[in-house]
């Protein structure tokens, strides 16, 4: 059993499509925490101590949120910058984060074909997730690939439920803890660990 | 009736006199204690002649103006700061009087007097003008200065030693004359010695006592009675009171109000009072000034004009170098030396009071005090010049040398905040509590006497007084602080606030809370930028969480309620303007249910909810799809 910790950022998720399917299917689990972050902080006044509580209690650490202009919502930014502390999470003395499990899970409109050097969006996703790992790497912590749900813009309803389906199945079996990090680590994306 | 007829035609005299030459003194520059000396003089028996023997008994009436200043001064000197300057009116004071006398007795016994007429008259002329330095200082501002703080003490000493000096003067009486005072008689007299002073000091310490744990709760009471005219009463009953005690067992009554003062200076009634004495004690000085002008002989000073003149600067010039001396020995800058010196040059209203004990106790021929008498007041009258050729003549050319002013002064640290919020209710206590949390500490005044009570014992600057007094709000700092919150309960009592405010101090920034919308309305016609509703922000919290609870996103819900208030503020600034024009034509009830409607169907025009165009996927997906 291990702890996870899902940090959602999404400012409009009433008008959402897929977001909110992923959302119904993570498991009702004590140990999953799902932690809606415009909800909690509709002001952007972020709690930071509440925040490295929350992180120093769990193993695994979601970043779920759909992109927008090639990066996360703002509040998550924000929450990057307020709560990923010089000396706590990374610097001097800063090893709370140290070994812990981090990867986004996001939506994208736009499909694979769309995130490449051929497609109009120029570079992969993982171009764009640079920033991410980089951080996650700076906090030494394990990055690893990301959970994707792409071309949102074009699903049908089937896709969908099988996009959240996936997303349930895998949230079950890391909190499980059936899983090896290494294969983890080599795969292209969370989805094809399934 | 007759008694009353020539009262109302001296008020006349005097108050006409006063009004006539103060303004245009101070017009020239020269200050209003020169403005009421010139005044005496002229309606004084020897020009106008208007009035005659009744002006040391004025005087005597109007000396009650420095026991009001001096009580004033003690308002403003808290006790540890009264400490810190016991060297300084210690030494610097015994160093002056005894120092000036003994040039002064010694000038007296070359001039052929004997030995017993020139120490009474040398102590009488060591003495300089309390009511003259201090009101004069105060009005050039230079109170807190290394030199007016040192003048000050000197002034303090010569009021405490006043007190041994008379005393000491019937020892002089030349034998055959009678050696008893017939004023000053005193409840002690005829006391062994030491029950003597066993009086005085139980006199002193009833002053500190009833200022401790009287004063403050009868002024509670008073201000809850809310009869404005009676807490000036009290004030005056405090003074006088005080004042009496002390003639009673013989001390100076300036000192005995003063120490009330001191004990009063940390109680939240301060600003109060002050602003309610300060009137009373500028008119009494004025009365003061005249009547001093109005005693100089200038028929004496006619007939012997040598003398008097050469003796009057003589004696100046003996002050100052003493005075100049000892500045340099303690060390003051040359320019707050110059300030001390001059300030204390003169020879003081006490001068009056000594000779006139000595002409009863016959220490001296009635032609010497006479001559003495003139000297005081014509000393007292070049004063005013003295300040004025220090200011313009001798300052400047001490500019160069102002590096070694940039120090601030140390000793007197006034508490002047760059805030000040009126009203402490709970709008104007969250306002100081979230500014105290911030580390910016905010000058507090309120007319509420509990609240004040309350918020004093949690550790508050809160002053007890009216906001929409002038004189209050300069007593609390208005002249310096930077920004004023207005957050009295009353509409109306804010619109006064504001108004006087813009009037006396316009160079403040006002935060004025408004009740509501129409409230709202007459601020921005009076031109007030910073006003706020105080039900506008929490009513539309509450409506955004009532969203929330409805099951609303939070985010979504928190922006619709920024995105109304910014709305309705504009709405607020634009509705004001038109208003007046409706107003020619209908009723104020119907203007208001009109506003209401326009403001209600403006809202309808604007879409509430802010459309995040960012967030909006569909035209993306339609697009993609057709693609």
């Amino acid at each position: 059993m291990r702890k996870i910790l899902i940090i959602f950022a999404h400012p409009r998720l009433e008008n959402s499509r897929v977001n909110i399917r992923l959302l119904e299917k993570i498991p009702d689990r004590e140990n999953i925490t799902l932690h809606d972050l415009y909800e909690t902080y509709p002001d952007f006044n972020i709690d930071v101590e509440q925040e490295k509580s929350m992180l120093s209690a769990n193993e695994i650490i979601l970043w779920h949120h759909p992109l927008y202009w090639y990066s996360a919502p703002p509040l998550l930014k924000q929450w990057i910058d307020m709560v990923l502390e010089f000396g706590w999470a990374y610097g001097t003395g800063g090893t709370a984060l140290k070994d812990k499990i981090i990867f986004n899970a996001f939506t994208s409109g736009g499909n694979k074909e769309a995130y490449c050097p051929e497609g109009y969006n120029c570079f992969t996703i993982f171009d764009f997730m640079r920033p991410f790992e980089q951080t996650a790497r700076l906090c030494l912590m394990e990055y690893l690939p990301p959970f994707a749900v792409m071309g949102t813009n074009q699903m049908k309803e089937a896709e969908i439920a099988r996009a959240a389906m996936d997303y349930g199945n895998l949230l079950e079996t890391l909190s499980n803890g059936d899983f090896d990090v290494k294969n983890a680590l080599s795969a292209t994306y969370l989805n094809d660990i399934l | 009736m007759a008694a009353e007829a020539n009262f109302l035609a001296q008020s006349t005299v005097f108050l006409a006199a006063a009004v006539i030459c103060v303004p245009i003194a101070k017009r020239l520059g020269l200050g209003s204690v020169l403005g009421y000396l010139i005044a005496g003089m002229l309606i004084g028996p020897f020009i106008l002649g208007f009035i005659g023997d009744e002006r040391e008994e004025i005087m005597h009436f109007a000396e009650f103006g420095v026991v009001i200043m001096l009580f004033l001064i003690g308002l403003e000197l808290e006790p540890d700061k009264l400490w810190r300057l016991r060297k300084q009116i210690l030494g610097i004071g015994a160093v002056q009087v005894v120092a000036t006398s003994a040039i002064i007795f010694t000038a007296g016994l070359l001039l052929g007097l004997l030995w017993q007429s020139s120490l009474a008259i040398a102590l009488g002329l060591s003495l300089s003008s309390t009511a003259i330095v201090l009101q004069t200082l105060n009005e050039k501002e230079l109170m807190q200065t290394d030199g007016g703080q040192n003048s000050f003490s000197v002034l303090l000493f010569q009021d405490i030693a006043v007190i041994p000096i008379l005393a000491l003067l019937p020892l002089l009486a030349v034998k055959g004359l009678k050696d008893q005072a017939a004023e000053n008689e005193t409840i002690l007299e005829g006391l062994p010695l030491g029950l003597q002073t066993l009086g005085v000091l139980a006199a002193v310490a009833l002053i500190f006592l009833v200022g401790r744990y009287l004063v403050v709760p009868v002024l509670r009471m008073i201000a809850r009675s809310r009869v404005r005219e009676l807490f000036m009463g009290t004030a005056l009953l405090i003074v006088v009171s005080i004042a009496y005690l002390m003639q009673l067992v013989g001390l100076s009554a300036a000192l005995g109000t003063f120490l009330a003062g001191v004990i009063l200076a940390n109680s939240e009634y301060r600003h109060q009072l002050e602003s309610d004495l300060e009137p009373v004690k500028g008119l009494l000085l004025g009365l003061f000034f005249i009547a001093v002008g109005a005693s100089i002989d200038f028929a004496l000073v006619a007939a012997k004009p040598l003398l008097i003149v050469s003796l009057t600067l003589a004696l100046m010039a003996v002050k100052f170098l003493v005075l100049f001396l000892i500045g340099r020995f303690f060390m003051l800058s040359l320019s707050q030396n110059f300030l001390f010196s001059f300030s204390l040059a003169q020879a003081g209203e006490f001068g009056f009071v000594i000779f006139a004990f000595v002409s009863e106790l016959g220490v001296a021929t009635s032609e010497t005090l006479g001559i003495g008498m003139s000297i005081v007041a014509l000393s007292m009258t070049i004063t005013p010049l003295l300040f004025i050729i220090n200011e313009k003549i001798i300052q400047p050319r001490l500019c160069d040398r102002s590096s070694e002013e940039s120090e601030l002064p140390h000793d007197v640290v006034e508490e002047k905040n760059q805030v000040i919020i009126a009203g402490f209710g709970h709008f104007g206590a969250t306002v100081g509590r979230f500014l105290r949390a911030n580390g910016v500490e905010a000058t507090y005044i309120d007319n509420d006497p509990d609240q004040v009570n309350l918020l004093r014992t949690l550790g508050f600057k809160v002053y007890y007084g009216d906001a929409t007094r002038p004189d209050f709000l300069l007593s609390a700092g208005a002249a310096e602080a930077r920004v004023f919150v207005s957050a009295l309960p009353s509409p109306d009592e804010n619109y006064d606030l504001a108004e006087t405010l813009e009037e006396f101090f316009p160079n403040l920034e006002i935060m004025m809370r408004a009740k509501n919308r129409y409230d709202a309305y007459e601020f921005v016609d009076m031109g007030l930028k910073n006003i706020y509703r105080e039900t506008l922000d929490t009513s539309l919290r509450l409506g955004a969480d009532v969203l929330i609870k409805l099951g609303r996103r939070a985010y979504a819900s928190k922006r619709a309620g920024q995105t109304f208030l910014k709305q309705d503020e504009q709405a607020m600034w634009e509705l004001a303007e038109h208003r007046h024009d409706r107003e020619r034509y209908i009723s104020e009830a119907r203007a208001r249910i009109k506003y209401q409607e326009e403001v209600i169907k403006r809202d309808m025009e604007v879409e509430q909810l802010p459309v995040d165009h960012a967030w909006d996927s569909e035209p993306l997906i339609k697009s993609s799809r057709e693609s």
